[in-house]
């Protein structure tokens, strides 16, 4: 860009103006306008975030929002606002602020070791022009006064040096801790964000639902679970090999139906266990919310929970197929759920006729039943469960290609006439209901399953660190005043020959507004008794 | 079913808002016969005028009911400490389950941190009514909308960690409170002090800008580190329960959103040009900010923070 400019000026001139406009760049993009800038930039830049829903904290809600608002769903996602932690203009602002910031801090950090070494500032020639000054005459000779300086100055940084006429000086500082602390601050707020990217990049949760009373799961591969978010240099092929068994599943409510605590107990096989090949060893836990399996920097979470009712359906011929899988709650509150358990006719091979004896049982399951001629549940307790059910026969369309949820059947082939209702009854555990062509359908029994979150973030512990390291700075920066104080001492000879020393203090607070005033006036209170100090304002 | 003690508790906290209403009032009082700003007016009739007197007023009749008020509220906070002890008691928890048990926490901190910082400011003595406004209107919005009676929390709050994030949270909430007031009114007091020829009026006994300025700040470096640690507990928290350390939750964004503000604010502080009123107006969007989060997050927007009891 500047390269085209260069034939208008004289030859030689452009590096330099190309250097000046960087350094200048740099110089505005280090300082703390710009900070300030950016800093609420990044404020207005997260709030669509917490006003909009976000994909990837909940899609259904984003596509209920295309739905509702359908003019300007459209317009709002082309700028990334259901996705604002993800945009590239939010990574723009929070990566020109750390650019910023390290820009600010590398040097502070340079000039902060520098003043470490060197000696305090040379007491200024009249300290009566500092914000907080006090002096007195004392009846002491100087070498007295300047033991009494030097015993109020210990745990400060000070200097001594001599004036012509032997007048002594005291220069000292305090609070370096401020700036160190502050340092420490801004370079672990980097640290914690490089951990937090490094999780980003090669972490990944999944979640997986899995069978209560001895359901298995295997971190083998993504095609293991339900929903996979994986890091962006995290491909599946190398996932920590480890095993989990749920075996049993306990919810506690309270009378009203609130939920008192959930546990899951389950067992476990560790990569270590499956390397030496005891795959029939299962290590026990009890997994509840709050209390995650921790197992070779892999945490497994228990996250959610519901039933999956049992069916056996006997054909006229007596073969039977029992299916038992998740239905999902529709109600949290009394865990009315919904589903669809599909069976295939074992032993037909004819596609034709294998297209019209598939069975779905699909319906509402309730934990509690009320008992009524429409069955909806009282309570999330399994205490009297019943099924309403539909049975459909026909094509459930699970060989044409397409992914179909396991919770429904697929509508299209319902209204194509393809898939049509064979029975509608109300079952309890033992019940059961016979087809047209002689199959029974048998509502047996419930078990139910877990959901099972798999996390692996190899940052987080670094992320934590800087936390703390983050938090001590900011203490530091914020409860530490850096403050300067001097002192002279001029001797005297009294008219009758007694020594005195005229005492001259004087304190300057170097941070914003802070209070060094009480501080200062004690220290004047010991070293100048008799003088009235003046103590300018706080400010 | 509520207990003696809940109703116990419930009567306490009737009593609290009645006490703090009546300091008050005692506070309005205190706040109009405070002559000791229109005396340097009117004694600079004619002449240039002095910026008001910054001191607080040590004696006279506004001087008396200040302080009565100032009794009133340390006795208003006794009370109302109790009726949150007893609710605990009452509901054998921690009590800060709800969005009623959160309000009647953040009050009593705003009410703490306004004492605290009084000691260390006297000159902002005027500044109570203003502090003390807010407070009670949140009181009885906790007290009459919000309210939900004693009982068990869910599974995911029963946990150490809601001790220690909620309580931090609520904390520093409670103690932004009183910078978020006297922000507001030292840009105020600055607009009041900008036009020194309009007639004197009720506004000139507000505190000094300087006075509202270093309160505000006094305060925030208090609260801000204590929030920091509040969220660091709450990632601490998330890992345990909701499967990862920080998840954009909206409730965590607009959190987020408040430290990057009071962030700015501490930036603002110590930056030409930001000092004064610049960074007063940061400080009220950082209150805002949590406000926002405490009613609008916890009551419109549906996330894994919705604990706000409210059904």
């Amino acid at each position: 860009m500047a390269a085209t400019e260069t034939p208008i000026r004289p030859a030689g001139a452009a590096p330099k103006q190309r250097l000046a406009v960087l350094r200048n760049g740099w110089r505005g993009l280090t300082s703390m306008r710009t900070a300030l800038i950016l800093l609420f930039l990044l404020a207005v830049a997260a709030l669509p975030g917490a006003l909009l829903p976000q994909r990837s904290l909940n899609a259904s809600l984003v596509d209920k929002y295309f739905a509702d608002y359908p003019a300007i769903a459209p317009v709002l996602d082309s700028i990334g606002f259901f996705d604002v932690f993800a945009a590239p203009w939010f990574a723009a602002i929070y990566l020109l602020l750390m650019i910023s910031l390290v820009g600010c801090v590398l040097p502070r950090t340079v000039e902060h070791a520098r003043a470490l070494r060197a000696a305090p500032v040379v007491t200024p020639r009249n300290l009566a022009r500092l914000p907080h000054h006090a002096s007195a005459t004392l009846d002491v000779g100087i070498d007295e006064a300047a033991a009494a300086v030097r015993e109020r100055l210990s745990g400060w940084r000070s200097a001594e040096a001599d004036e012509p006429g032997g007048t002594r000086t005291f220069s000292a500082e305090k609070g370096y801790l401020r700036e160190a602390g502050n340092l420490v601050f801004h370079l672990s707020l980097i640290g914690l964000l490089i951990g937090f990217a490094a999780g980003k990049l090669f972490g990944y949760e999944g979640q997986v639902i899995v069978l209560s009373g001895g359901g298995q799961f295997c971190n083998t591969g993504i095609l293991g679970y339900d929903t996979f978010r994986a890091g962006l240099r995290v491909d599946g092929t190398d996932l920590q090999p480890f095993c989990i068994q749920v075996d049993d599943f306990t919810g506690d409510y309270l009378p009203n139906g609130q939920a008192a605590s959930f546990t899951t107990d389950i067992g476990y096989q560790s990569t270590e266990d499956l390397d030496a090949g005891r795959a029939d060893q299962w290590t026990p836990y009890t997994l509840s919310v709050n209390n995650p399996l921790r197992i070779d920097g892999i945490r497994i979470y228990l996250q959610g929970h519901g039933y999956a009712p049992r069916f056996t359906v006997t054909y006229p011929d007596g073969q039977q197929r029992t299916g038992e899988i998740q239905w999902k709650p529709v109600d949290l509150t009394t865990f009315l759920s919904e589903g669809a358990t599909k069976f295939e006719r074992p032993g037909v091979t004819d596609e034709q006729q294998r297209r019209t004896s598939q069975l779905a049982v699909t319906g509402l399951f309730a934990p509690t039943t009320s008992g009524g001629p429409v069955v909806t549940s009282i309570f999330p307790e399994l205490r009297d469960p019943e099924v309403a059910i539909d049975v459909m026969r026909g094509d459930l369309g699970l060989d044409d290609g397409r992914g179909q949820s396991i919770f429904e059947i697929d509508r299209s082939k319902v209204d194509s006439g393809e898939l049509v209702r064979v029975a509608r009854a109300n079952l309890v555990p033992g019940q059961s209901v016979a087809l047209d062509d002689g199959t029974t359908v048998r509502f047996d029994s419930v078990q139910q399953w877990v959901s099972l979150q798999v996390s692996y973030d190899p940052g987080q512990n670094y992320v934590l660190v800087f936390a703390i390291a983050l938090l001590l700075g900011l203490g530091l920066s914020l409860s530490i005043r850096r403050r300067r104080f001097w002192a002279r001492l001029t001797p005297l000879t009294g008219d009758d020959g007694t020594e005195r020393t005229v005492v001259e203090i004087g304190g300057l607070a170097r941070t914003d507004r802070a209070g060094y005033g009480e501080e200062f006036d004690r220290m004047g209170a010991e070293l100048v008794p008799e003088s009235a100090s003046t103590e300018a304002k706080d400010g | 079913m509520p207990t003696d003690l809940a109703i116990f508790s419930d009567r306490l906290y009737m009593a609290t808002v009645g006490v703090y209403v009546l300091a008050m009032i005692l506070y309005g009082i205190a706040y109009s016969a405070d002559r000791s700003a229109k005396a340097v007016l009117v004694g600079a009739a004619g002449a240039e005028q002095e910026s008001p007197q910054e001191q607080a007023p040590t004696g006279g009749r506004s001087a008396r009911f200040g302080r009565m008020g100032v009794a009133l509220v340390i006795l208003g906070a006794l009370l109302h400490l109790g009726s949150i002890v007893a609710r605990g008691i009452a509901a054998w928890r921690w009590p800060l389950g709800n969005m009623y048990e959160f309000i009647s926490f953040i009050c009593l901190m705003a009410v703490v941190g306004w004492l605290v910082a009084l000691r260390r400011v006297p000159a902002a003595r005027n500044l109570g009514l203003f502090v003390l406004t807010p407070v009670v209107i949140l009181l009885f919005l906790g007290g009459t909308v919000l309210y939900v009676s004693t009982g068990p929390v869910v599974p995911p709050l029963q946990s150490y960690w809601m001790v220690i994030h909620v309580t931090t949270i609520s904390a520093s909430s409670g103690l932004l409170l009183v910078p978020g007031v006297a922000s507001l009114l030292f840009l105020v007091r600055r607009r009041v002090d900008a036009r020194p020829d309009r007639g004197p009026s009720l506004l000139d006994r507000l505190p000094s800008a300087e006075v509202l300025d270093r309160l505000a700040y006094r305060v925030t470096i208090v609260a801000f580190p204590i929030f920091t640690f509040g969220l660091i507990a709450g990632a601490l928290w998330a890992e345990a329960a909701w499967g990862r350390f920080w998840g954009w939750d909206p409730k965590e964004t607009v959190a987020f959103i408040s430290w990057v503000i009071y962030a700015a604010y501490l930036h603002a502080r110590a930056t030409a040009g930001w000092r004064a009123s610049g960074a007063a107006w940061v400080n009220v969007a950082g209150f805002a900010s949590m406000i926002f989060n405490l009613f609008f997050v916890n009551m419109v927007i549906a996330g894994l923070h919705s604990y706000a009891g409210l059904g």
